[in-house]
């Protein structure tokens, strides 16, 4: 087994709480950090090469030097909306190590010089949101958060701001819509939010994965974290691995893991007498892959975008050959139907459009020329919107289409599903 | 009929209207506190009474209001089964185990069941991927279910 950054402890109970926490290392980089200059950690932060871990992939670091450079207030927001479909790690990381988070946070929000953060969690997450509350109080009581924490002359406050059920939210100028007590809908870049975000002040939004990665990038060093990894990848991830395997879950690999061993050796293979025959690599808005090309694939950011798809959040959707692929492309184009914002045309409609037509297909009511009409509706959605749920919403479209065309042009025939046999409506009920 | 928070959900609008930045921030937070005491649900009434306490415009609170799923525009059973039928669901089964659910309980989708005890609603990837498939009723999510052990656990509930 490779080494564990984040998740070396997390089996522990303990780990939980303050005291647990720290018995294990818990808030050592924090007081090693507020000795540093903030400079010194934004630097060690790039050289480490740390990646946005939500999903686009982003140089923290350079997101973080993006800031003015002057005494505006600015607010460092952790998104924890986690919406990507097969995504369940961030609530992992905070039902099971809410300090490292918290910890991550603080050392952050010192380096961008930040006095308020909030930990924006989606609203279903009744319990993470709960545990990351007893956690903050904790913090407060051990002098870790408010005024000059751990005597540095530093003051901090963080606070947790539930969402209410939308993915859009998970788009950070989305997100700063809805913290704002708007509708979540994404604005237009430039300005960005490092220098007009949440009420217009300076913001920089990073996900709970990239927050608690700073720690160990203090505690390590720059040059030991990049010995995880790759040059271009460094470090470790956590992977959501679910779908048709033995033994889903998360799991902490270096990056450039080969994805065939997380499948069999993390994920225990597949089920008896199933064979794998696709894998969507990067949360349900990432192109899907055929099993061959699964065999050949390392988990890291160029390697999955040379073969035209994506790591994004590090979900790791398995699907074996049991399974219709008209039909879950119903499942993803529905999906991204009922999230569209409605701001922009060409995904408010674009999204409705793509989930007519495979639903029509599902129905028996397809036509050979729906199959171009799909892929002509999804070209047109890309690149023209304010942010990328339109693109998400086309790619799923465009790689099912394409590489599992003859189960498409089997059901437009015959009406029902080449791989079940049965019709959409003998499936499900 | 009308619709009035208690004195005790007052008291927790007003806490979230100092908590953040702005008081538009604490929107969301209060149509949490009023859908919670109007039995699960928002309507206009709600929407008014909230305006009254927050001193905010009743058309900005609806706004907020309509945009997220979290928030019922229509009333819900007093157990609200929210069954994930996103992808890593559907893949373990998760629309065959929302059909039976409603099956057994003699009810369709997003209605409320005579007795006023269930709902049950297909939702959105809820983020218990590796675990499916799965509900959430209420604010509890449930795990690795099958028909039976979801209907066990429902007709437990009280």
């Amino acid at each position: 087994m490779e080494s564990k950054l984040l998740t070396e402890f997390y089996h522990l109970d303990e780990f939980r709480g303050i005291e647990g926490y720290k018995k294990n290392g818990g808030y050592v980089e924090l007081a090693k950090a507020l000795k540093m200059q903030p400079q010194q950690i934004i630097d060690e932060v790039k050289a480490s090469g740390l990646r946005g871990r939500g999903g686009a992939g982003f140089p923290t670091g350079t997101k973080w030097s993006f800031l003015p450079k002057n005494g505006e207030p600015r607010y460092l927001l952790c998104n924890a909306d986690e919406g990507e479909p097969g995504t369940f790690k961030d609530r992992l990381m905070m039902e099971r190590a809410p300090h490292q988070l918290i910890e991550g946070m603080i050392i952050s929000a010192f380096a961008i010089g930040s006095k308020k953060s909030y930990i924006y969690v989606r609203g279903e997450y009744h319990y993470p949101i709960s545990v990351l509350e007893k956690a903050i109080r904790e913090a407060y009581d051990a002098g870790l958060l408010g005024k000059n924490i751990l005597g540095s002359g530093f003051d901090h406050d963080m606070d947790v701001y539930s969402g209410a059920g939308a993915y859009i939210c998970g788009e950070e100028t989305g997100m700063i819509s809805s913290l704002e007590g708007a509708k979540g809908q994404p604005k237009l870049k430039p300005p960005f939010p490092a220098v007009q975000g949440y009420l217009r002040k300076p913001t920089i939004v990073n996900n709970v994965e990239t927050l608690a990665a700073v720690k160990y990038i203090i505690r390590d060093g720059a040059a030991a974290y990049r010995k995880h990894g790759t040059e271009k990848s460094p470090g470790t991830k956590l992977f959501s691995l679910s779908g048709n395997v033995m033994k889903p879950g998360n799991y902490e690999v270096p990056l450039a893991y080969p994805l065939i061993d997380l499948i069999n050796k993390e994920g225990g293979g597949m089920k008896p007498g199933r064979k794998l025959k696709a894998v969507i690599p990067g949360g349900s808005s990432a192109p899907v892959m055929t099993a061959a090309e699964v065999e050949k694939a390392t988990l890291d950011y160029e390697c999955l975008a040379g073969m035209g798809t994506m790591l994004g959040s590090g979900a790791v959707i398995v699907i074996d050959d049991s399974q219709c692929m008209v039909d879950m492309l119903g499942v993803l184009t529905h999906f991204y139907h009922h999230e569209s914002c409605g701001q922009c045309t060409p995904c408010r409609e674009g999204t409705g459009w793509l989930n007519k037509i495979v639903h029509s297909i599902l129905e028996g009511k397809g036509r050979l020329q729906d199959i171009e009409l799909l892929e002509k509706v999804a070209d047109n959605m890309k690149g023209r919107t304010i942010c990328a749920l339109s693109d998400a919403a086309a790619l799923p479209v465009l790689s099912f289409v394409s590489k599992f065309r003859d189960e498409f042009e089997f059901y437009v025939r015959e009406g029902r599903s080449k791989v079940k046999g049965t019709t959409y409506a003998e499936m499900h009920h | 009929m009308s619709f009035n928070l208690s004195e005790e959900g007052i008291k927790k609008v007003k806490q979230e209207l100092s908590r953040y930045e702005t008081k538009e921030s604490a929107i969301i937070p209060s149509l949490y506190v009023a859908q919670k005491e109007n039995n699960g649900w928002v309507n206009n009434d709600v929407i008014h009474a909230l305006s009254k306490v927050m001193d905010i415009p009743a058309s900005k609170i609806n706004e907020v209001f309509k945009f997220y799923t979290m928030f019922n525009q229509k009333k819900v059973g007093k157990f609200h089964v929210q069954v994930c039928t996103n992808i890593s669901c559907a893949l373990n089964g998760s629309r065959e185990l929302a059909s039976h659910i409603c099956r057994e309980l003699k009810t369709k989708f997003d209605e409320v069941t005579p007795d006023g005890r269930f709902t049950v609603s297909k939702v959105e990837c809820l983020g218990s991927c590796g675990t499916a498939p799965m509900m959430q009723v209420n604010d509890k999510y449930y795990e690795n279910l099958t028909h039976e052990s979801a209907m066990n656990l429902l007709r437990g509930m009280k």
